[in-house]
Order: C-alpha cells, then sequence, then structure tokens
C-alpha cells in the first residue's frame, strides 16, 4: 500500500489495519508523531489527513490511502520553521515538548479554517490536546499571536 | 522497513458502492463490522471488546455521504458524514439548532472530524449526545439490506447498551429529521464532570411547539441520555405539559415526573440518586431555556 505523507510517496508494509501512529513511528520511523493515551483522549497523535486534525492512534492505514498526510515533519518548510512553530518559541510556549507536534498541527487546522478566531474559540479548538506542562495560557498566546499577524 | 502489527486480525474492506456493501453484508454480516468514523469502533477492536473477522469501511459508498435538506422532507444526514462537516451545514445552524448544540460537544475536533452522527447512534451508548436530540426532533433511520429499505422511527432503534434494532445484514444509510413545525425551540444540556471531552454523566433534551396566539403548548417532547439502559423519552412527564400555559409549578412538577421515570445506574460517574437530581435540574434549566427561546413568559 502507498501512503502519501508530507507530500512524498512512500510505499508501505504494514497491513490496513495497523494504526496511522504505528505505521508513522515504527515502520518510517517519522517519531515526531508521539503516542501519549492511544485512546483519542490526549491528541499527541495528531496529524492532519486532507487539512483536517484528526488522531492517528484511531485511523489504521487502509482509511487513508490515497489522503494527503502531513506530520510535524512536513510543517515547516525548506529548513524555515512555520509561523506557529516561530510563535512557540518566541512565547515558551513548550516546556517538555511532548504535546507540542499535536497542538501545532491542531493550531495550524483550525487557523487555515478560522484566521481570525477569539481566544475562546482558540482554547474550544484545542481541548483535545493535553498538555502537562504549559497550563495552556503561553500556547493560547502563541496561537493568537499567529492569528493577529 | 519493518512492518508493525494490526490492531486485530481482521479483512479490511471499503467498497465503493452501496449495492457491493450489502451483498458483503448479506454473506458476512454476523462477523463483520462496520466502519464509519471508528472513533468508537477502533479502540474497542485495540482493547479487544470486540474482534470481527471484516471491517467494513462505509466511507466510499456515495448514499451514505449525502447531506442535504429541504422543507418537505426535512434534513438527510448520510451516516458517513463527519460530525464537523454536519455541524458547518447552514440548514443545521438556522433551524435544528438543538441538533447542533448536541453535536457540538461529542469529543474534540479531531474527534468530530472523524466521527458521525450515524456511528454515535449505532455504537447505541446511553450517553450517545446526539440522542436525546434526535429523539426530540423525531428522527427516523433509513436502514437498508439486500432485502430493501426501511424506516425505523428513532422511538424503536435503541434496545439496550450496545443494541438497536438494525440487524446483521442491515446498514444504516440515513438518518432523517423531519423540518421542526413553526413556533417551535428547544435545547440540550448536559453534565460532565470536565467541561470539554467527557461522557455526559446526565443528558436532557427538551423541545416545545407552542400554538402562537394561545402560547399554550401543543406538543412537548423531552429525551434523556445517560440515565437508562437506552437514551429514552419521558412520555408521562412530557404529558404534563400538553395543552398546558406554562408556570413554574409546572415545570416543577415536569422535572420531577422526568426523574422518576429515569432508570439510572451507579458507577464511576455518579451514584444513581446523584443523576436522577441531575435528571430534574436539567429538566428545569432546558425547559426554562426553551421558553425563553420561544419568548414565552413563565407565570409564577
Ligand atoms: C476521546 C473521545 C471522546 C468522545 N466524546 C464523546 C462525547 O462527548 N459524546 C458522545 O456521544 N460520544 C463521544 N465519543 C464517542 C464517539 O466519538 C461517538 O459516538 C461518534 O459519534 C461515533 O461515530 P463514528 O463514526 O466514529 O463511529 P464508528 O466507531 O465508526 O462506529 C460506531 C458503531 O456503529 C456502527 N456503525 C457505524 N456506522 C454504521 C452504519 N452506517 N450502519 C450500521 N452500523 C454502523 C459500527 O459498526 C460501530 O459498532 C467519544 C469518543 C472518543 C474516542
Ligand atoms: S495517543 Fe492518540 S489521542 Fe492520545
Ligand atoms: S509541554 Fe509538556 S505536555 Fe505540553
Amino acid at each position: 500500500m502507498k501512503l502519501k505523507i508530507n507530500g512524498r510517496e512512500y510505499e508501505i508494509v504494514s497491513g490496513p489495519g495497523t494504526t496511522l501512529l504505528d505505521v508513522l513511528r515504527y515502520e518510517l520511523r517519522l517519531t515526531g508523531t508521539k503516542e501519549g493515551c492511544g485512546t483519542g483522549s490526549c491528541g499527541s497523535c495528531t496529524v492532519l489527513v486532507d487539512g483536517k486534525a484528526i488522531n492517528s492512534c484511531l485511523v489504521i492505514v487502509g482509511e487513508v490511502e490515497g489522503k494527503e498526510i502531513t506530520t510535524i515533519e512536513g510543517l515547516s518548510r525548506q529548513g524555515k520553521l512555520h509561523p506557529l512553530q516561530q510563535a512557540f518559541i518566541n512565547e515558551g510556549a513548550v516546556q517538555c515538548g511532548f504535546c507540542t507536534p499535536g497542538i501545532l498541527l491542531t493550531a495550524k487546522a483550525f487557523l487555515d479554517s478560522n484566521s481570525h478566531p477569539t481566544e475562546s474559540q482558540i482554547r474550544q479548538a484545542i481541548a483535545g490536546n493535553l498538555c502537562r506542562c504549559t497550563g495552556y495560557d503561553k500556547i493560547v498566546r502563541a496561537i493568537m499571536s499567529v492569528a493577529d499577524s | 522497513m519493518t512492518s508493525t502489527r494490526s490492531i486485530g486480525k481482521f479483512e479490511y474492506k471499503k467498497p465503493g458502492s452501496l449495492r457491493t456493501t450489502l451483498r458483503i453484508l448479506s454473506n458476512k454480516g454476523a462477523d463483520a463490522r462496520i466502519l464509519a468514523g471508528g472513533t468508537d469502533l477502533i479502540p474497542q477492536i485495540k482493547q479487544g471488546q470486540i474482534s470481527p473477522s471484516l471491517v467494513l469501511d462505509v466511507k466510499n459508498v456515495p448514499e451514505l455521504n449525502r447531506l442535504d435538506w429541504n422543507e418537505d422532507r426535512g434534513l438527510r444526514i448520510g451516516a458517513a458524514v463527519p460530525l464537523s462537516k454536519l455541524l458547518t451545514f447552514v440548514a443545521i445552524s438556522e433551524r435544528y439548532s438543538i441538533l447542533a448544540q448536541a453535536c457540538s460537544v461529542i469529543g474534540s475536533m479531531q474527534i468530530r472530524n472523524r466521527g458521525t452522527i450515524g456511528g454515535n447512534i449505532c455504537n447505541a451508548a446511553p450517553s450517545a449526545d446526539s440522542a436525546p436530540a434526535l429523539l426530540c426532533l423525531g428522527a427516523r433511520a433509513i436502514v437498508a439490506s439486500k432485502n430493501g429499505n426501511r424506516k425505523i422511527n428513532l422511538d424503536d432503534f435503541f434496545m439496550a447498551p450496545g443494541k438497536t434494532s438494525i440487524g446483521a445484514d442491515e446498514l444504516l444509510v440515513e438518518i432523517e429529521v423531519p423540518t421542526p413545525p413553526a413556533h417551535s425551540a428547544g435545547c440540550y444540556m448536559r453534565h460532565t464532570t470536565r467541561e470539554e471531552m467527557d461522557i455526559a454523566v446526565a443528558g436532557v433534551a427538551s423541545f416545545l411547539t407552542i400554538a402562537p396566539r394561545s402560547k399554550k403548548l401543543k406538543e412537548v417532547r423531552i429525551a434523556l441520555g445517560a440515565v437508562a439502559p437506552t437514551p429514552l423519552r419521558v412520555h408521562g412527564a412530557e404529558a404534563l405539559l400538553i395543552g398546558k400555559s406554562v408556570t413554574e409549578r409546572i415545570i416543577e412538577e415536569v422535572a420531577e415526573e422526568a426523574a422518576e421515570e429515569a432508570k439510572p445506574i451507579s458507577d464511576i460517574r455518579a451514584s444513581a440518586e446523584y443523576r436522577r437530581e441531575l435528571v430534574k435540574v436539567l429538566t428545569r434549566r432546558t425547559l426554562w431555556k426553551s421558553c425563553e427561546m420561544l419568548g414565552i413568559e413563565i407565570q409564577r
């Protein structure tokens, strides 16, 4: 089966019943995508499928054959960080970093569909992404700063 | 490259037509599981609660991706339409606010991008958030098998936790929701321990239709979630209101009756007593709110 990830085509050997998360991490060694709960509750496995944020722990690869998949490895372009990544650095919105790839992708998908959100809309959009370190304020501020600019 | 393990020993199929899907179901229905968004099914397979030999992905079936509205037929929601798509459909926010409200509290953005209203009702959790609103709106499930179609009123759809009246060789094609009558309004409220991303401890939907001049109640629907083996309407409580003008006293009686008709259990989320109390409070609040939406003044 072939998967399209970050604009590149990968031939994979895992069967269609393997989770997208496992294929990314263990077959393709794209380990930027994290596994927290494995049950859809924490958002650390978030990737984009055709531009929409989804939990890769709840999707099997048969379902995403032929779709455009974006992982955190595909967010920067030609060595240049995405504005959201830069904003997270500027605001100090990263501590241990485990939640960061998922939150960045959730935020990207959200801003793509709503470029001028309110703070409470941002908080709702990231409700499916748990962060055990930052207390969310800096994360929300970082996303706000990109939305405003 | 190393291959990684499948979450179960099953064959995966993704047919592109309704006909093929129904043929497969008629041959293999009993061992197959239908996959829509997978937000209930995948965790159940991962945790070993079920081990189907065939997972039938229905997301490529055109009939299950339809979403349309017209005055006469009402709203038709294909069983594979993701909740997030449903929530951006204009007719929903304009005419079915109770349903929009119920669907918008399901899971997270990620969950709503995958999960469907069809999966929500077919999974038949007592706490399914879309169910009380759909019961209030008089929704019907359109179900197909190789032998033809049938319509099931949602009142006859839920049988037990995790069990519906859909047969093993049948497929939910769409949910039909009639256009709400003029002078009607309603809302859904649920109680959760966390504000977001939590399963309802109790949920109540109320939906009222009034006679425009007398302001008396013509039709009343009240449905509960998470307080019985299935989502259910409380007919006794509804009957107390029909033909009446709304007073504070009647609302209290109705709320008490709704709590009486609930059949809650105690579990890790809450005790049965607490759930009953929540039904009373949420029934009262949804009725007040619905009256406010209709511009009815509640007499003291
Ligand atoms: C983190 C998390 C949070 C959640 N929060 C909520 C919440 O707040 N409220 C809530 O109500 N639910 C919640 N859920 C449960 C779930 O997301 C919803 O029930 C969702 O609507 C299920 O839809 P699905 O398309 O993903 O269903 P699937 O998992 O694809 O299917 C569910 C069941 O229905 C059957 N089925 C699906 N489609 C059909 C069909 N067309 N015909 C016949 N059978 C079919 C499947 O075989 C399966 O048994 C949550 C789940 C997770 C993981
Ligand atoms: S690992 Fe997927 S949501 Fe937690
Ligand atoms: S930075 Fe540690 S979990 Fe968010």
